[in-house]
């Protein structure tokens, strides 16, 4: 007989069930949760401090040793055993339970912050007073319903980043870039804010500004209460305002240019570090059928519309009534929105008219759509833009795409739509930059050769739903505007096919294929 | 427009209808008797180990074949009637045809052992096949494979996903001797033991030892040792599946016998992928290529001629690929288990004993001939062109990082490879 290898169980089956340290990992979180849940129904714990040092690192605690049964006894490699068989990550019961969970956490989160114990006007109670120590610690004031999310937030993210690496360990890219978005989360998203607000008195006062946020993803950046707020701040205040246009404006253009939009999705967005850690084991539950691409395309450029749209109106609107109080005119303001606008569709039109094609006549239309609604602001007076207010249209923004998308569907829905619908159909920041990576910049995904079997690995663990195969079994390069570079198609193939490049030529070469090492060599064409 | 029926829905079948439909508006029938949409074979592994389901590994969307205009037809093919150019169907049914392909794969080899029929004995290469497996390893513990190919390997890794330990039984003195040079071999059997596979070397199946129900319950080797198993994986290579061709017109050797244009003894009549053989392959290879890719090549290939540009089959330089357990393989060339006369080998090895590099090149003109790489992923571009430019070694040495394909950040070990090979190489090269 031969050796009996002892790590093995004994019967097997269909690898559904977690393992003893995974068990025992599951209770100490939850345990951890439960603390919070508890507190949320007003049990009053003392010491606050103390219980929640508890909670946070059973949470934390209890990832991390989860992790260490789950890939702990394992050679490195791709470890995706199992994923459709478990119910949590194949839409299964747990899927669903999870999924209901989540959603109504959010909603009591934006609309019924109450249950949880915030009292603007009094003494916090329920699970936001247990996070006031903390809260006090960092920025001197006592917690709100945001500070416990940004908390558990930037806890998921490292506790669940720590999984994500241990799983990838032997992937650099996926290392490196989830401990960027940990630093940038940790850093920018929570401790700096809470500092910068420390600086704040009565004659001074900076808005609340995460840096690495953008606009439009951080669509209220340019309303007038954070304009005023910075300008009236001095030279600190004014920075911030300049480096927010610039943002947008100057840095990420060049940065897309050069390496994608992946700089920011996969490397510095919050959201983006949330679905890439927490909702990791969720990323091949997008939808991948021709049909959700042109849902998705419609969707999200409808958003950068309603956003560009919406923004021009709060901003035109109290350029116009407080006229003495900017520099800026509100007929100058709308005068250099529509050129910009002009110039960048103009551009398009002339250089990338061939790889345009079907998506032209999105593009004109939401062009088209702007323009008409600049024109309409110009002819409105006060706040009308036709029949809307703009605080209106703001409001509206902010409750549809900010609350309702961005947090309930995009991150409740997780294990349903899978770990990127927010970023995939409704963030205006990431079709922005990904129009701009489809048509002006050096990044691309080569396919390498002949090598693809069409296994489907890479388009089944695609979080964006790139059906990345249909080019891979092609020799078509992948040059998608939607594309975060999570670098796990690559790191799934089999075969070896993929690679998330930054070429020389950022030119229509991208879009080639190699005919060469395709196929027969009397035969040069290629489909 | 004439009636083109392809039998088989596999890769090649599929890539010659894509393509004729490419080129022609001629009607076109697809034949499976498998399944109803092309699947991906190469793909059967993962779904057995909970990667994917079936949904995912179609390569193309149901809606695919409607709206090219591709008739899909489920049905076994029993009968090819060459002179009223029909085909006849187990059914019954019969279906003309103006242009006949034989795209009908492969079937795993059985070389008439003892017991090989048991329940709970299988070889792996159909979607049935995967179905029995399910079946047939449920709640077991232990599992025998025998034959050390790319197939047995993905088996082994495939059972231990589902926490059955696996006995493999290589006849050959290391994994995958008859292809893989010494150190090659020895690196990926390594990496197998390394996952706890009972890897047993020149150890061959005598016979496979019932129980009182018919069912396998142990294994005999040539050497007399019992092995208790309640699942025996027969994974010793692949042969045409041309059984329903047998005493037919079409003249077959192993396979369907093909000219270099593909076609057989019968006019409008031709034949591609694994089922094809070549009476005398173009370019000098094996007579049978049985994988992926030529597959794919002789599909497009066979379009070409078909809708009216004769096309001759002519490869280019070849390649494949494969996984072993968590290290990936290409190769580029061809890399002989023992060089032949006029080769000279380098090798480098990582110090994990996890990555390596063969090259292999011309002792007499210092041409670059072809190579072997584990752990490193290579650009297919770069090596398909030194090889088909026949480059000189110490050119291709001082260029390698170009072709260097892993994910960026990864430890570069090219610096160190050229080093090696550099003072290795003649210096007159
Ligand atoms: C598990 C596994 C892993 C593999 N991995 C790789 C790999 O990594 N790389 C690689 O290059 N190759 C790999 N291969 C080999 C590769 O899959 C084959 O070379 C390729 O699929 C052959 O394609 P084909 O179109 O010639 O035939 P097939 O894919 O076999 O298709 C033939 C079809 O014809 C049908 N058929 C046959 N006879 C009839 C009839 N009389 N009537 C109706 N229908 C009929 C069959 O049911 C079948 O559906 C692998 C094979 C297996 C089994
Ligand atoms: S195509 Fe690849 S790199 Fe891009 S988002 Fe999809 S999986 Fe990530
Ligand atoms: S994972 Fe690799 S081999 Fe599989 S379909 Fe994608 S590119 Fe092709």
């Amino acid at each position: 007989m031969t050796k009996i290898d002892k790590d093995i169980a004994l019967v097997s089956g269909p690898p559904k069930d977690i393992n003893t340290t995974q068990k025992i990992a599951t209770l100490i979180g939850m345990s951890g949760l439960l603390i919070l849940v508890l507190a949320a129904f007003n049990v009053n714990f003392p010491n606050k401090g103390v219980w929640l040092t508890i909670a946070l690192s059973a949470i934390a605690g209890g990832i991390i040793l989860y992790s260490k049964g789950a890939y702990g006894s394992k050679q490195e490699g791709i470890k995706n055993d199992g994923v459709w068989f478990k119910s949590i990550s194949s839409r299964g019961f747990w899927g669903w339970i999870a999924g209901i969970a989540m959603t109504g956490f959010y909603i009591v989160l934006y609309f019924f912050p109450a249950l949880l114990g915030l009292h603007p006007d009094g003494e916090n109670t329920g699970v936001i007073a247990l996070f006031d120590p903390l809260s006090k610690a960092l920025s001197g004031n006592a917690a709100s319903q945001w500070f416990v999310y940004g908390t558990l937030y930037t806890v998921a993210i490292l506790a669940f980043g720590i999984k994500f690496m241990w799983k990838y360990r032997h992937n650099k890219y996926e290392r490196l870039r989830t401990f960027s978005v940990m630093f940038f989360q940790t850093g920018f998203a929570f401790i700096i804010p809470e500092l910068m607000a420390r600086l704040n008195s009565d004659s001074f006062s900076l808005p609340y500004y995460d840096l690495k946020n953008v606009w439009p993803l951080n669509y209220y950046n340019f309303e007038q209460y954070r304009v005023d707020q910075m300008i009236s701040a001095g030279n600190v205040g004014l920075g911030l305002l300049i480096f927010g246009v610039l943002s947008i404006l100057v840095i990420t253009p060049i940065l897309t240019y050069k390496y994608g939009k992946r700089w920011y999705c996969s490397w510095v967005c919050g959201c983006g570090g949330l679905a890439e850690t927490a909702g990791d084991p969720f990323r091949q539950l997008s939808d991948k059928s021709t049909w959700a691409w042109k849902m998705e395309r419609w969707m999200v450029h409808s958003v950068v519309v309603f956003v560009v749209i919406m923004t021009t109106a709060v901003v035109s609107t109290y350029l116009g009534y407080d006229d003495q109080k900017y520099w800026l005119t509100k007929g100058t303001f709308l005068l250099g929105v529509v050129a910009l606008l002009t110039i960048l569709i103009g551009l398009l039109f002339i250089f990338r008219r061939d790889e345009l094609k079907k998506d032209a006549k999105i593009g004109a239309i939401g062009y088209f759509a702007i323009i008409l609604a600049m024109i309409g602001i110009h002819y409105s007076t006060g706040n009308n833009i036709f029949m809307f207010e703009a605080e209106t249209l703001r409001s509206t923004y902010g409750f549809l795409i900010g609350s309702v998308f961005s947090g309930v569907i995009g991150t409740g829905f997780y294990p349903i739509l899978g770990n990127r619908a927010w970023c995939r159909f409704g963030c205006p920041m990431a079709a922005i930059m990904g129009m701009q990576q489809r048509f002006f910049s050096k990044f691309r995904i080569t396919t390498n050769g002949g090598q693809c079997i069409s296994c489907g690995n890479c388009s089944t663990y695609c979080e964006m739903g790139i059906d990345v195969k249909a080019y891979a079994q092609k020799g078509q390069n992948i040059v998608r505007s939607s594309c975060v570079g999570c670098g796990v198609c690559s790191a799934v193939c089999p075969r070896g096919v993929l690679k998330l490049e930054n070429g020389e030529d950022a030119g229509d070469s991208r879009y080639d294929s190699d005919p060469i090492t395709f196929g027969n060599d009397g035969i040069k064409v290629n489909f | 427009m004439k009636h083109i029926a392809i039998i088989g829905n596999g890769i090649s079948g599929v890539t010659a209808a894509r393509h004729i439909r490419k080129l022609s508006d001629h009607k076109i029938t697809l034949i499976s008797a498998e399944t109803e949409h092309f699947f991906s074979r190469t793909a059967l592994m993962y779904v057995y180990m909970g990667h994917m389901k079936q949904e995912h590994v179609k390569p193309y969307e149901d809606h695919f074949w409607a709206k090219n205009r591709i008739d899909l037809k489920m049905g076994f093919v029993s009968k090819i009637d060459v002179s009223n150019k029909k085909l006849i169907f187990e059914s019954g049914e019969e279906m003309p045809f103006d242009d006949l392909i034989i795209a009908c794969g492969s079937k795993p080899n059985k070389f008439g052992w003892k017991g090989q029929d048991l329940e709970g004995v299988q070889g792996l290469y159909s979607w049935q096949d995967l179905e029995l497996m399910e079946k047939n390893t449920q709640s077991i513990d232990r599992a025998v494979i025998v034959g050390g190919g790319l197939i047995g390997v993905e088996m082994a890794e495939m059972l231990l996903s589902r926490s059955i330990k696996v006995t493999f039984l290589v006849r050959e003195s290391r994994f995958w001797g008859g292809v893989l040079p010494k150190e090659e071999g020895e690196l990926v059997s390594r990496h197998i033991k390394s996952h706890h596979v009972d890897l047993r070397f020149e150890t061959e199946l005598q016979e496979i030892i019932p129980d009182e129900n018919g069912r396998v319950k142990a294994i005999k080797t040539k050497a007399g040792e019992e092995i208790s198993c309640q699942f025996v994986g027969l994974t010793a290579g692949v042969s045409p599946n041309v059984d329903f061709l047998k005493g037919g017109a079409v003249d077959l050797n192993r396979g369907v016998l093909v000219n270099e244009f593909l076609e057989t003894n019968i006019p409008n009549i031709y034949s591609i992928g694994d089922c094809a053989e070549f009476h005398q392959h173009p370019t000098g290879r094996r007579n049978l290529e049985q994988v992926w890719y030529t597959g794919k090549m002789m599909g497009e290939t066979v379009a070409q001629t078909i809708c009216g540009t004769k096309t001759a089959y002519r490869p280019g330089v070849w390649f494949n690929s494969a996984k072993f357990f968590d290290i990936e393989y290409q190769t580029y060339g061809w890399v002989w288990a023992e060089p032949k006369k006029n080769e000279a080998t380098l090798y480098w090895e990582h110090a994990d004993g996890k990555k390596c590099l063969k090259l292999v090149y011309d002792k007499n003109n210092h041409s670059f001939l072809a190579a072997n790489v584990f752990g490193i992923r290579l650009r297919h571009k770069v090596l398909d062109y030194w090889i088909a430019n026949q480059t000189k070694i110490s050119q291709v040495i001082g260029q390698l990082e170009d072709a260097n394909f892993d994910p960026e950040f990864y430890e570069n070990s090219f610096p160190a490879i050229k080093q090696q090979f550099q003072s290795q190489i003649p210096q007159t090269v």
